[in-house]
């Protein structure tokens, strides 16, 4: 089996360097050697992550865990780092960001994805519903500054709420994996027993490990955990009173994350934190007070500046601008301001003038034109 | 203008409405389907195009060289015309593929994507049929029009046109350029043309290479064989789609519009601009497909960006409309409208009789011909064939 994968990828490695050679670029021009490539096998590219669907698990009655095996494009992550993935929903290309759970240290190849579905949610469901094993989806690579650092810290302290379980999975994962010693708690908050996603996984590690602190706070009255209600700075005292001494990664809903940044930046401890979050806290729509206009020059098309984010307004104007995560990560939505001031949700501050914006964070101050 | 004289305002208005509401029908219900189509459609176009080249390595037995020239030239044509013509047309950007998607898109043709969506998608289909503004008309080289002043090079008109179709890919490519501004009319410099022909001359160099060079080169001592084989595909695709763009706007009934026209033009009287500047044709599935479904030109001219693959559903409705308003529709068979482009061709060749002759050219006789159509709405060039 090794010398055969061995010889295999030795072989898939010559390939690849011919793939890429000037000459096929020009004996498949215009269109690519990938374009010609996905004729015979959907996962066949040099150069774009694609995998397939090895199998699909329903760990809670609103989630869904992925094993995908990426081709051998996949440059592989860090624990904590997310990867966009993209499915085709009703003709459309949709994107989203998940964080790959998996150990580092997995030996199969593939990568694990858990979604928590969200009544709504457009990807999500889909996800959960449609997806089956040999089905292909296409990844990018691995990204975030959300991660493990190289040197390993020697305390370590994971707080995640709900589907902010997996990048912090990963962490732990990857850490047993090694034979990490230092101590590690691993807080999560769900909000009951049967929501949380990995629990007797989790069990199991903290089982037997014994530098594994498992603490679990559910939300619902009556339910077995070691803590109950929402994050607190008692919460912490029990949990981990050694807090102070741990590098501390956080995942969880908006909400959440505040009230934890909170004690952290009390303490003056801001950056032993890290963290990442899975949604953006809802932007105000100031519909009242937004004025003026949003010009897209090439489409020849205008709007009235309803004070959404210039994506909204654009999609609602009839426009098809590129997306992917909605949410400032991949920067797929860039776009050129030619005029105008636009302020970002994420951070508050406003910009104006020419320049490159991301449109999905994007929200028009008075009127602003588009070269799209 | 006469045309626009004999429709009120209100009807333009309704026919701007009704179209409207056709367009805004099928774009809601864009999804599952047109990605399927265009997808599949891609994939057997790219298996044509491996089986194609693979065959014409054997092109020294003469059965596997035709059989690669006709899969060859099947897929350059399917390329240029279903999927590269209708993907530049941004029919299928909400889908969001890259691979599929006009700003990235590209042909198996010397036209660069940059120079076509600018002759193609924004001057011929703004300005359609409107003298001196749609390049379209005769490209610069073919007198199509009565009202462009006659000159003693038009008498080689059929020639040219001739020569037009064979390279058409390369004078599509240097459309953008305005040749004739330099080579006959003065009014554009050597160094212009030249600063303009660069992106282009980089692509139709790998064009080229790959055709007649490297594709040739990887048959060894075969290579004559591969390079006559791709030279008759190119030439094939070159000759089936100029006579489908012939057929959408040259057959003899289509009009031509001064410049006057567009000159406050609403959104009413630019559709029926597009009525009137068009021309379908008739055929099977695989001709329409083989067509880009240009053969539904006027469809194609009212809804550039819906995916062509559904104008022959909307097509009926359309022309509901027109014989409701008393517009002209016009088609017939392939056969019927090449033969009418020919003889345009040739006509024009000639210089125009004098102005106020009975044959006057479609701008003078706009207004005689829009009334006798509006009165005899079963009038000929309206018919089905
Ligand atoms: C860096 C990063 C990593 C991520 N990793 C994961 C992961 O590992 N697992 C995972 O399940 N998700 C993860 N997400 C979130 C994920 O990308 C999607 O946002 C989520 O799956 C919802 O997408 P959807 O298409 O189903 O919902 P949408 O159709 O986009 O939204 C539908 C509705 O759900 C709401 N909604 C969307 N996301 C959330 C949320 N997180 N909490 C509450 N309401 C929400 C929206 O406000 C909306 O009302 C991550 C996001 C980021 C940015
Ligand atoms: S859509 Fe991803 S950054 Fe805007």
């Amino acid at each position: 089996m090794n010398s055969m994968t061995l010889t295999s990828n030795r072989f898939q490695q010559g390939v690849n360097r011919l793939l890429q050679s000037r000459v096929a670029e020009i004996l498949s021009y215009p269109h690519g050697v990938d374009r010609y490539l996905e004729v015979f096998n959907p996962l066949w590219s040099v150069n774009e992550v694609r995998a397939r669907v090895e199998a699909v698990r329903y760990l809670t009655n609103d989630s869904v865990t992925l094993t995908l095996r990426p081709n051998h494009n996949w440059e592989g992550f860090i624990p904590g780092q997310f990867v966009q993935l993209s499915v085709t929903i009703d003709g459309k290309r949709q994107t989203r960001c998940y964080s790959p759970a998996n150990s580092l240290h997995r030996t199969d190849g593939c990568i694990e994805l858990t979604a928590k579905v969200h009544a709504n949610g457009f990807v999500s469901r889909h996800l959960r519903e449609q997806l089956s094993v040999g089905d292909v989806v296409i990844l990018s690579q691995a990204d975030g500054e959300f991660a493990l650092p190289e040197e390993r810290p020697e305390q370590v302290l994971l707080i995640s709420g709900g589907s902010g379980i997996t990048p912090v999975m990963s962490m732990l994962r990857t850490l047993c994996d090694e034979g990490f010693a230092g101590p590690i708690t691993f807080l999560h908050y769900a909000n009951s027993a049967a929501d949380m996603i990995y629990a007797s996984e989790l069990d199991e590690i903290a089982r037997t490990h014994d530098n594994v602190t498992l603490v679990r706070c559910f939300n619902n009255d009556g339910e077995q955990g070691e803590l109950s209600g929402l994050f607190c700075r008692e919460h912490l005292f029990t949990a981990a009173p050694e807090f102070a001494q741990a590098t501390t990664f956080l995942c969880g809903p908006p909400p959440m994350m505040a009230a934890v940044e909170k004690v952290w930046e009390e303490d003056g401890l801001a950056e032993r934190l890290h963290k990442e979050q899975f949604t953006l806290a809802a932007p105000q729509i100031e519909s009242d007070s937004a004025e003026g206009e949003v010009r897209f020059v090439q489409s020849e098309k205008m709007a009235i500046n309803n004070g959404a984010t210039l994506l909204e307004q654009a999609e609602s104007a009839g426009l098809t601008p590129e997306s992917g995560c909605r949410m400032g990560i991949c920067h797929a939505c860039t776009c050129r301001k030619t005029a105008g001031e636009v302020r970002d949700i994420r951070t508050g501050e406003i910009t104006s003038g020419e320049e490159d914006i991301q449109i999905c964070i994007s929200v028009p101050v008075g009127t602003v034109t588009l070269d799209i | 203008m006469s045309i626009f004289s004999n429709l009120s305002a209100e009807q333009f208005e309704t026919i701007g409405q009704e179209l409207d509401a056709i367009r805004n029908r099928e774009m809601a219900d864009l999804g599952e389907e047109d990605a399927t189509y265009i997808r599949t459609l891609i994939k057997r176009q790219r298996r044509l195009e491996i089986a194609g080249r693979g065959l014409l390595m054997a092109g020294f037995l003469p059965p596997a060289w035709l059989a690669g020239v006709a899969c060859l030239s099947a897929s350059k044509i399917l390329d240029n015309m279903e999927i590269g013509h209708n993907v530049m047309h941004g029919q299928y950007d909400w889908m969001g593929d890259p691979a599929i998607n006009s700003k990235v898109f590209d042909w198996d043709n010397t036209c660069t994507n940059t120079a076509w969506k600018q002759t193609h998608n924004f001057e011929h289909h703004t300005f359609t049929n409107v003298l001196d503004k749609d390049h379209d008309i005769g490209y610069g080289i073919l007198r199509m029009s009565e009202d462009q002043e006659w000159e003693p090079r038009f008498l080689f008109n059929p020639i040219l046109a001739g020569i037009l179709a064979t390279f058409f890919q390369h004078f599509v490519a240097i459309q953008s350029l305005k040749l004739e501004d330099y080579l006959i009319y003065k009014t554009k410099t050597k160094e212009e043309v030249k600063a303009e022909f660069k992106p282009t001359w980089k692509k139709m160099r790998k064009q080229l290479v790959k055709d007649y060079l490297l594709f040739p080169a990887l048959a060894g001592p075969f290579a004559p064989f591969v390079f006559a084989g791709n030279l008759t595909a190119n030439v094939a695709r070159n000759l089936w789609s100029s006579q489908v763009i012939y057929n959408g706007h040259f057959p003899e009934e289509v009009e031509q519009f001064p410049e006057s026209v567009i000159e406050n033009e609403t959104r009413g009287q630019w559709y029926v601009r597009q009525l009137l500047g068009s021309a379908n044709f008739e055929g099977s599935r695989l001709m329409h497909v083989m067509s880009g479904n240009l053969s539904f030109q006027i469809e194609h001219h009212l809804f550039p960006d819906m995916p062509a693959h559904r104008y022959a559903r909307i097509a009926p409705e359309v022309r509901a409309i027109c014989e409701k308003h008393g517009l002209p529709y016009n088609t017939g068979s392939f056969m019927r409208q090449s033969l009418s482009v020919w003889k345009r061709i040739f006509k024009l060749s000639l210089p125009s009789k004098t102005e106020g002759d009975s044959k006057k050219g479609p701008l003078n006789g706009l207004r005689a011909k829009v009334v006798s159509l509006t009165r005899e709405p079963q009038s000929e060039n309206r018919k089905a064939a």
